[in-house]
Parts: structure tokens; C-alpha cells; sequence
């Protein structure tokens, strides 16, 4: 199962405490650049194309996602970080850039080449069309909650 | 005896969402007896590669300078309103 494979300790945060997209971005990407994935200019990169190109996506429920990731020359190898918002963050829309999303979880991705990960990105895709599954990531008490929450996705 | 029809696939940067939307749109138009000839690039490539398309599908906002029919969409990302899209997305191949 592609997502659980990226996902442990050191890539996960748990009840983070953020006020703005930027704050989310940098530490995930710290969280990355920690793990080896990155390059020391991926952090601004990836803040950087927030603002031009959001990753905010409005969802059919009560949780929203963000999924920032930038160009491939910033990243080592591919993989990801996730955070589990306390309070929302506004993320702007994808599809209408002027439009505040109120985001719940955040997937940011490092990905080394264009087209690839295809398997993580569905993934992602398939987390993010289910509330369901979403509403349990929003409840988890521990890593290891997470790690299960995806495993199960698979069945 | 017309050729495959050829859609344009636009992200920001055209390595995360373009994937995700043109591993779907394939999919989703197989199913229908559909194919086409899709390529991705990024927003700010557009010009590079509008002219040999027949659709552009982009999941950012683009400005409209080429002439070509532009579905703006995220369903083949958050599955919200996708078999509408898809319907759209035909029309316009079948135009």
C-alpha cells in the first residue's frame, strides 16, 4: 500500500497548530528535508507556488484537502508529508484562486519526476473523494491510527 | 476519416494533478468506447502546446488566447460532478 509506505514518525504531524498555508508548508517540508527527501530549496518553492498555484481543494463534505508539491528540481526522492490540522487553515482554491478553502489535512508531496507516483497520487485522490475516511484521520489518536486508516483503504 | 482527437491536459505544475487527472480522463473515456491522445503540461506552457490540441483540460484557471474549447475542472481529482464533466468532455470531442 503505496500511502503507508510513506508515511511513519517522521513524516506525519498530528494536531498541528498552524495559522496560515505557509506555516503548514514549511513544517512539513522541514519534516522532509529532516527525512532526506528534499533539497534546502524546496520549502520556499513549494510556499512560492502556493500563492501562485493553490492547492487548495473544496470537497463534498465537512473536511477539506490541500496538496502542495512543486517542481521536481527541489526534490531528492519521492515521498510525502501529512498534517492533521487542529483549527482549519485557509488554503486558496485550486479551481478559483480568489476562493478561501477552510482545510482540515494536508498532503504535501515530493515527487522526482513528472508522471510518476502515479500510484501515490490515486491514492491520495481515492483518500480525498472519501469523508469518511477523512472524518476517521481527522479523529486519530497516534501515528500508528493513520498508518491503519490507509492500510485499510486497500481492502 | 477523422484522427484521435487530442486533449490538452494543464496544471500548475503539471506533475502531480496533470497525472491524476490524465490517468482518469483515459479511464473514464475508455469505459465510454473513447480514446484520445492526451499530453500535460504546465499553465505557464500553454502556448507551447495549445495549438495541437482539440481540448484543453486544466484543473488552474488559463487564460483563453488559443482558440480552444477549455473545460475547467477538478472532478477527476475530488470525484465531485465527474460524470457530468466526462459527458461535457465527450461533446466537445464529438464536435
Amino acid at each position: 500500500m503505496s500511502l503507508s509506505n510513506y508515511l511513519n514518525e517522521s513524516t506525519i504531524s498530528l494536531n498541528l497548530d498552524a495559522e496560515t498555508s505557509t506555516e503548514v508548508i514549511r513544517h512539513l517540508g522541514e519534516k522532509l528535508f529532516d527525512a532526506g527527501l528534499v533539497k534546502d530549496s524546496f520549502i520556499d518553492a513549494a510556499i512560492n507556488r502556493e500563492l501562485t498555484f493553490p492547492t487548495g481543494l473544496s470537497l463534498d463534505g465537512d473536511i477539506n484537502v490541500a496538496i502542495p508539491h512543486t517542481d521536481v528540481i527541489h526534490v531528492q526522492q519521492s515521498g510525502m508529508a501529512m498534517a492533521i490540522l487542529t483549527k482549519p487553515v485557509i488554503f486558496q482554491n485550486m479551481e478559483d484562486p480568489s476562493e478561501a478553502v477552510s482545510v482540515g489535512i494536508v498532503f504535501l508531496m515530493a515527487l522526482d519526476q513528472p508522471h510518476a507516483q502515479i500510484e501515490m497520487l490515486q491514492e491520495i485522490a481515492e483518500v480525498l473523494q472519501d469523508q469518511t475516511i477523512l472524518q476517521r484521520l481527522m479523529k486519530v489518536k497516534d501515528i500508528q491510527d493513520v498508518i491503519n486508516a490507509f492500510v485499510e483503504i486497500k481492502k | 476519416m477523422v484522427g484521435k482527437k487530442r486533449i490538452l491536459v494543464v496544471c500548475g505544475t503539471a506533475i502531480a494533478t496533470a497525472t491524476v487527472v490524465s490517468k482518469a480522463l483515459e479511464e473514464a473515456l475508455e469505459k465510454r468506447g473513447f480514446s484520445a491522445d492526451i499530453r500535460q503540461c504546465k499553465a505557464n506552457e500553454i502556448s507551447n502546446f495549445a495549438q495541437e490540441a482539440d481540448l484543453i483540460v486544466t484543473t488552474t484557471p488559463v487564460a483563453n488566447d488559443h482558440d480552444k474549447p477549455i473545460i475547467l475542472t477538478l472532478a477527476f481529482i475530488t470525484g465531485i460532478g465527474k460524470e457530468e464533466i466526462i459527458e461535457q468532455i465527450i461533446d466537445k470531442l464529438r464536435a
